[in-house]
């Protein structure tokens, strides 16, 4: 330990420190989980005022990450989280409803609501893109899961007033579930930028989508896949580019689905066959055992010194010649049954 | 202490090294019994005397340096490292071979070590290691994974004896960790670690070794089928509880 003199600095070093642990747990927190980590983090760190300094720094980009969805204080639909939608810190724009609110990040819920005003919207021209897009992404989600958010946000070009000039929209999709009754949380991301090019008369559109899952009971297992795509399609009129650009993200993530279920069969797969070893998956088909087709003799310790002895006398004892020990092992239980 | 443990089981498990030096530094004082309730992947070095790979764990820590299972001696060296009494080094001993063997049937590779060391309380403590690695680079002979890592733990205090029989209390835990990346699905990770407890009151007539190989052995085979539950069923179940696959997509759910 210092001396006093420099124990202020050290005080101070350790707050710090102390406040930059805070934030990388709470960074850290699955899906669904922050508040969980909050309080264990909270009792850790047994100071509030650096527990409050953390938590006011982690959690808007904990919410902007996960694109946590809020329900607004009107109950007409939740809001989203997302830089795109970002008007500052704590407001939120809601580009279906038209209206900005006002989260509080830390306890994750809306805390006041308003119309948009008109700077903050798209312009007539674009907004006829965007409500169409919005139309069929909703329709698509309703297909597939009624629970996932959604949203279609004008991120480039938010005031072109007609034909001539590119703009670009994001598109997001967020699903999260939570069953701590169940130890099981998981969550659904996807993010598509879709760039209306006027001087190419095309439409691309890069997709990232990310999955996450967490079981925590008796342990710790997380599930962790991304992906990104890429796709493009012909500029049409608003209701066509609409439907073609929803054919190409439903297809696009119904393929990201089978993968990861491929993903889980190759797995298995492979952790039954490499990882572990290609004699247990055989002992899979005969009642789990091993190459021997035993369960592990270890009351016949008699035999390893047997083994080890004819080991020597073949001048192979080293044992780091497995095979040849396992072999003259498997020789040895041979006679014992004869 | 509650508080660290449920953290620990909320964190990226590829992130739990992190995890354990950020607790180390908010609880210095708690440092031994984060240490000995974390499991970490472990870690394997060379012992150049017996040219054999050990396992690096707590229990064969004293100071910076670790004790190689084959040739007793601490590395890098130290003068005073703790060992354990001659009876059970002797036992020490014969645990390494057998379990050498017992872990090349069912694993066909990796490294594997035991230590025990004297209790507080007149019985002993084994650890039984496995560690396997099967990536492209490691003993993955198929190169399916780019990374796949197996570590096993197994921890048995062994009670006093009483009228011929002794108590056995078995902690193991499976730490698993797969990784595959390709263009056309992404990345792919699937890691974690699952715990499991076991208590027998045993005759010691068949010796110590019989009793606790047999009873990780069995424990090894709970856990092999939970792995196929816990990891590739219930996060696949949430997979589809997410996002219900359309009709057409093979993507249902395990029975059950």
């Amino acid at each position: 330990m210092a001396d006093g003199g420099d124990e202020p600095d050290e005080a101070e070093l350790h707050e710090e420190q102390k406040k930059e642990i805070a934030k990388w747990f709470l960074a850290h927190a699955p899906a669904g989980e922050i508040q969980y980590v909050a309080k264990d983090v909270k009792s850790l760190l047994g100071d509030d005022r650096v527990y409050e300094m953390a938590a006011s720094e982690a959690f808007p980009v904990y919410n902007k990450a996960h694109l946590v969805a809020l329900e607004m204080l009107d109950r007409s639909g939740n809001v989203i989280i997302t830089k795109f939608g970002e008007i500052d810190e704590s407001n939120y724009l809601d580009p279906r409803t038209a209206q900005v609110a006002t989260v509080d990040h830390v306890q994750q819920v809306c805390s006041n609501l308003r119309p948009a005003t008109d700077e903050e919207l798209p312009s007539f021209y674009i907004e006829g893109f965007r409500t169409a897009l919005d139309a069929e992404l909703c329709k698509y989600v309703d297909d597939t899961y009624p629970k996932l958010t959604c949203a279609v946000y004008c991120t480039e070009g938010k005031d072109v007033e007609g034909p001539g000039a590119s703009f670009e929209f994001s598109v997001v999709i967020s699903t999260a579930r939570h069953s701590p009754q169940n130890f099981c949380n998981g969550s659904w991301r996807s993010i598509w930028k879709v760039e209306f090019k006027d001087d190419l008369q095309v439409v691309e559109l890069k997709g990232s989508l990310q999955v996450g899952a967490h079981y925590f009971e008796e342990g710790n297992v997380q599930l962790d896949s991304k992906n990104e795509c890429n796709d493009s399609t012909i500029f049409q009129s608003p209701e066509d580019s609409a439907i073609s650009i929803m054919n190409m993200i439903r297809q696009h993530e119904m393929e990201y689905l089978s993968s990861l279920e491929a993903s889980y069969l190759n797995l298995s797969d492979a952790t039954f066959k490499v990882v572990i070893a290609l004699p247990y998956c055989l002992c899979l088909i005969s009642q789990k055992l091993p190459i021997t087709r035993t369960l592990f003799p270890w009351q016949n310790t008699l035999q390893f010194s047997l083994t080890k002895d004819i080991s020597k006398e073949l001048g192979i004892g080293n044992h780091s010649s497995s095979f040849s020990s396992v072999f003259i092992y498997a020789k040895v239980v041979d006679m014992f049954e004869d | 202490m509650e508080a660290a443990m449920d953290l620990m089981r909320r964190m990226p498990p590829r992130e739990s090294e992190m995890a354990l030096s950020a607790l180390l530094t908010l609880l210095p004082e708690q440092s031994s019994d984060l240490l000995s309730q974390v499991d970490l992947p472990l870690q394997v070095i060379r012992d150049l005397d017996a040219s054999k790979e050990f396992i690096l764990c707590e229990y064969n820590r004293d100071a910076d340096s670790y004790r190689s299972p084959w040739s007793n001696k601490y590395h890098p060296p130290l003068e005073d490292g703790s060992l354990p009494s001659n009876e059970l080094r002797k036992l020490e001993v014969e645990a390494n071979d057998i379990f050498a063997i017992y872990r090349d049937q069912y694993y066909e590779g990796g490294v594997s070590s035991v230590y025990m060391w004297e209790d507080d309380n007149q019985g002993f403590v084994a650890c039984f290691l496995i560690k396997k690695d099967g990536s492209k680079t490691g003993h993955g002979r198929r190169g399916y994974l780019q990374e796949g890592a197996w570590d096993a733990i197994h921890v048995i205090e062994v009670g006093l004896e009483e009228e011929g029989t002794a108590h056995y209390c078995l902690t193991s835990t499976v730490m698993l960790s797969m990784t595959t990346d390709n263009k056309q699905s992404g990345t792919f990770n699937l890691s974690g670690s699952i715990r499991r407890q076991m208590i027998l009151d045993l005759p010691i007539a068949d010796g110590h070794l019989c009793n606790m190989g047999k009873m990780i052995e069995e424990m090894e085979g709970k856990l092999r089928n939970s792995l196929d539950q816990v990891y590739f069923g219930k996060t696949r179940e949430m997979v589809c509880t997410l996002r219900p696959p359309a009709e057409g997509v093979q993507l249902g759910l395990p029975p059950n």
